[in-house]
């Protein structure tokens, strides 16, 4: 066959390749569902990637494949092929069209960064906290209360200003279509769009350690109405002077109080910190071989001065060290607010004893 | 029995001992100081733990006698360049030895470095056991994340060695040169990665570490102690990085044939020149990453937590400002392979050939300028994004040459109609290089990039471009030069099975690994969410991961196999117009007998009576 019949050849088969392969892609290469402002330029960007990579797939795919089946040696045929050692037009032509095409998905890729980070009119900020393992998010606009779930309403640009406590941790709802690293020591933003009233889950996405799998909280996406419902209601949750000790005890266990939940259940499941459930006065084996039984102050001291005394199978230096400097910040906040006197660590042992 | 003796009298053996002696050496003297002041040196001291990791490495290599020339010449001693097995040794015995010669050390390098991708996929294949459901069935969560932190870089320790092996074993045969221009620092780079990568190894047995191969501080300041031996194994290793690629680049500059310009070189050379660039001044900055991290901790210095007035982010771009580059030290090579055996097997020359070499040079100094691709999402300064992502799509260009240049080559020129096993594993080294290459500028754009970034979609991108652009190059190495070092034919039909078994599984895996991460499967997690609906393509990857361990294996039985069979007949079955095959084998010590010249192009096939080489026949002494 001519030169001039296998380009023709290569073309229609690089042209049928490619649009199959782009369908293809539909199938095996699929996004979630779109449910940003900002998934829209995205998801036009992967669009047109999924074509360049289809091209391209084809273009190179095709070539190597027609040379393997047609541009073979005949049977007992031991001479050497054409003696064609280049073509300096060529070289240059597959040179300098590769560099205009990158050049536009790079100005492309700038355009579409600005608008998605850009400054929103009306947009509102929450403030997401990431530790080892839990996620807490802070509505300061809303009157400054915690949640361990992120409630979002529909159709207005959130900026999130995210700070981690102690190692880096991911901001990643695949919906959504952007991340953010948490970084400790600074705060990092990230502006999103919610446009589509659902649950999502907010999943972090950089190494952080031993439950790095399971740092995971609920979002949910409410309309405007149920938002405005939603932080009425976290706003006018009782004082910390109406809740029994039990109630502030799970309040400060919880991911919107200081997370202890994130390592220890309160129904038995192993975590990373001993279960709550039945452990109050009954005996606790620890690590150096004695046995201490778990009352008042064993449990006090647990919190306050971790290392000091491990479980037997558990090991130290995972829980955090400082809750002693951050109960006694919060109870100066709480006490001087409500013109109550509470000890937090009391209200977790009162919340303790009810696991039984 | 003998065999025994020999090899408990080996250097490896004399090493392995040297390596124990000396961590317990330095174990007690921190142990010692302590006691000195009254304290107590609790068991696994981490201090204590750091300090012996480092002399282990010096007690290996003294006992082995890695050092001893150089020490013998700080005393002032003649050493001579000692060749050849020990006297009355076995010549297997090499092996197990600290040998001088390229080709003896060429074969270390390969044989270690496959036993390395054995353990490596040893490791994947276990946590892939774990995620082909969800649920944690058999592993926690932290054997589960010191098994990928080990599985990565025990796998790059393993492409390294990889890397050493071709270009330590070409090299020299291709340029007409009798050795490496620094035959004992040839050795040393070989014998320093052993004790690296059993201190890596010994990471996973006092704790394991939970950071990825990546460390990331401040995760890697409160990891258990394994991270330490992790970072002090993975620091060492560069020094054979560091000595082999000054070896490399000193060898091709002073010691070519004659009339081998620059542009007259088998293309391997031009992609060991361009990997050896980068390993010669790149290393240095992950050093510094990993030493800093390891002092942090041991000595309490503020290189990276912000409670001590440190910067997380500093470290992210002390790493990846090598770990970026150091990703095209582990194809240049195999890319210049294919681009190699293209012109055997279609029996034309290589197409543009200035283009491609020039390319490999285009891809490594491209290569510096986009590191912190990375680390879009990081919180680095905003105003970094959108140059990096400009640079990081113009690598694309000369990468494209290859391609294209790759193609042309095929261009009308006579394949055979049954693709011997090494061509095959280049036709499937361009097709998964391909996927690599061309999942790339999708990652490259910012925004895409906030989607794709750790997630799963990476893991299938970077397998891909490893897989394409060094596994399978090196296998395909491997068969391809296979009767040049034993003088035998491996079976081909077990090359064949290993290929047809390896290369749809490894599409498989790819394909599957992208299409999870788009989904939102993360990567370095032990389990996932049911409702993602992706378990049936991870019941797939691992499969796939499981079949390719296996095709692996069988090309292992084949090469040993085969090495006992008979010899063959033709010294140069491919018809190479290489130097190389233009020896009989066994290959001599110093390699030419006669030294040749370069008189033509490497790549002239068609050109009727061109020759590229022709042996320099001494002038006739005088009656």
């Amino acid at each position: 066959m001519g030169r001039f019949r296998n380009i023709i050849n290569i073309i229609i088969l690089v042209a049928l390749t490619t649009v199959g392969l782009r369908w293809l892609f539909t199938i095996i290469l699929a996004l979630p569902v779109a449910a940003s402002a900002e998934a829209i330029p995205i998801d036009q960007l992967f669009d047109a990637h999924y074509w360049l990579i289809a091209f391209l797939f084809a273009l190179i795919m095709v070539l190597m494949l027609y040379a393997v089946f047609f541009f073979t040696r005949a049977d007992g045929d031991e001479t050497d092929g054409p003696h064609i050692h280049g073509h300096t037009k060529l070289e240059i032509t597959w040179t300098v069209v590769p560099f205009f095409v990158v050049m536009g998905f790079g100005i492309w890729g700038a355009v579409v960064l600005n608008e998605i980070t850009r400054p929103k009119e009306g947009e509102m900020t929450v403030h997401v906290t990431g530790k080892q393992w839990i996620w807490s998010f802070d509505y300061p606009e809303q009157g400054g209360f915690a949640s361990g779930e992120l409630v979002l309403p529909v159709g207005r640009t959130i900026a999130l200003k995210m700070n981690a406590a102690d190692v880096i941790h991911s901001f990643w709802v695949p919906e959504f279509r952007v991340k953010q690293d948490l970084v400790p020591g600074r705060e990092t933003m990230l502006r999103i769009t919610p446009t589509e009233i659902g649950n999502y889950k907010l999943r972090c996405a950089e190494i952080c350690g031993l439950n790095h799998t399971v740092m995971e909280a609920d979002v949910r996406v409410l309309s405007a109405d149920d938002f405005q419902a939603w932080t009425a209601e976290k706003s006018a949750a009782p004082a910390f002077s109406d809740m029994t000790p039990e109630e502030r005890g799970a309040f400060w266990a919880s991911a919107e109080g200081f997370g202890c939940v994130a390592c220890h259940s309160s129904d038995g499941t192993p975590g990373v910190g001993p279960t709550w459930q039945e452990i109050y006065m009954h005996d606790v084996a620890l690590a150096d071989g004695s046995t201490v039984s778990a009352d008042d102050d064993y449990i006090r001291n647990s919190i306050l001065d971790p290392n000091s005394q491990i479980v037997s199978g558990f090991n130290p230096n995972l829980m955090p060290q400082t809750y002693l400097d951050q109960f006694t910040t919060r109870q100066q906040e709480v006490n001087a607010a409500e013109a109550i006197d509470i000890d937090i660590a009391a209200d977790i042992i009162a919340y303790i004893k009810t696991l039984q | 029995m003998r065999t025994l003796k020999i090899l408990l009298t080996s250097a490896l053996a004399k090493g392995l001992v040297g390596q124990a002696v000396g961590w317990a050496l330095g174990y007690s003297f921190i142990a010692l100081l302590r006691s000195l002041q009254g304290l107590p040196t609790p068991w696994l001291y981490e201090p204590a733990v750091a300090f012996g990791a480092i002399t282990s490495l010096i007690g290996f290599l003294v006992a082995a006698g890695v050092l001893g020339d150089w020490l013998r010449w700080i005393v002032g001693k003649k050493t001579e360049l000692r060749h050849g097995a020990p006297e009355g040794k076995p010549e297997w015995s090499r092996y197990f030895n600290v040998d001088y010669n390229h080709k003896v050390i060429g074969i270390q390098y390969g044989v270690t470095s496959v036993l390395v991708l054995l353990v490596g996929g040893l490791f994947a294949i276990m946590f892939r056991i774990e995620l082909a459901q969800p649920g944690m069935q058999w592993l926690s969560n932290d054997d589960f994340n010191t098994l990928f932190s080990a599985h990565g870089i025990i796998m790059i320790a393993s492409i390294l060695l990889g890397v050493g092996s071709i270009v330590n074993y070409l090299v020299p045969l291709m340029i007409g040169a009798p050795d490496m221009a620094f035959p004992r620092l040839n050795a040393f780079s070989y014998w320093v990665t052993i004790p690296s990568a059993i201190i890596i190894l010994s990471g996973m047995a006092v704790g394991g570490w939970d950071t990825g191969w990546v460390g990331y501080a401040t995760l890697s300041l409160r990891a258990p102690l394994g991270v330490v031996l992790f970072l002090l194994g993975f620091w060492m290793n560069g020094f054979s990085s560091i000595a082999s690629s000054l070896n490399l680049l000193v060898t091709v500059t002073t010691m070519r044939a004659k009339g081998m310009t620059l542009f007259r070189m088998p293309i391997v050379v031009w992609g060991a020149i361009a990997a050896s660039i980068i390993q010669l001044t790149a290393t240095q900055t992950v050093g510094v990453a990993l030493t800093a991290t390891v002092a942090e901790r041991v000595l309490g210095l503020n290189f990276f937590d912000p409670a001590g007035g440190g910067n997380p982010i500093l470290y992210q771009h002390l790493f990846w400002f090598y770990s970026h580059p150091v990703v095209y030290v582990f194809v240049l090579p195999g890319l210049a392979i294919i681009s190699e055996l293209l012109p055997v097997f279609t029996r034309k020359p290589l197409f543009g050939y200035r283009w491609v070499a020039l390319s490999s040079l285009g891809i490594a100094l491209v290569g510096f300028l986009v590191w912190a691709h990375h680390m879009f999402t990081s919180g680095m300064a905003d105003v970094l994004r959108v140059p990096f992502m400009f640079s990081t799509m113009m690598v694309a260009i000369p990468t494209g040459v290859k391609f294209f240049s790759w193609v042309a080559t095929m261009w009308e020129g006579k394949l055979p109609k049954n693709p011997p096993t090494p061509l095959l594993f280049v036709f499937g080294a361009i097709s998964i290089f391909l996927i690599g290459g061309v999942t790339g500028p999708i990652l490259g754009t910012v925004p895409t990039n906030l989607h794709l970034h750790d997630s799963y979609w990476i893991v299938g991108h970077f397998h891909a471009t490893m897989f394409g652009g060094y596994i399978f190059p090196l296998f395909a190495a491997f068969y391809y030069w296979y009767p040049k070092v034993t003088g035998r034919m491996y079976k081909e039909s077990l090359g064949k099975l290993h290929f047809w078994l390896m290369l749809p599984a490894f599409w498989v895996m790819s394909i599957g690994q992208m299409s999870v991460g788009l989904l939102g499967m993360r990567r370095r997690v032990a389990d996932y969410d049911p409702a993602l609906g992706i378990t049936t393509t991870h019941i797939l990857i691992t499969l796939a991961a499981l079949v390719i361990g296996w095709s692996v294996l069988i090309m292992v039985y084949n090469f040993i196999s085969s090495a006992r069979s008979q010899p063959i007949a033709d010294p140069n079955p491919w018809r190479s117009r290489s130097p190389e095959w233009q020896i009989p084998y066994p290959v001599p010590e110093f390699n030419y007998a006669v030294p040749f010249e370069v008189v033509g192009e490497p790549y002239d096939y068609g050109l009727a009576d061109s020759v590229y080489t022709r042996s320099i026949v001494p002038a006739p002494s005088g009656d």
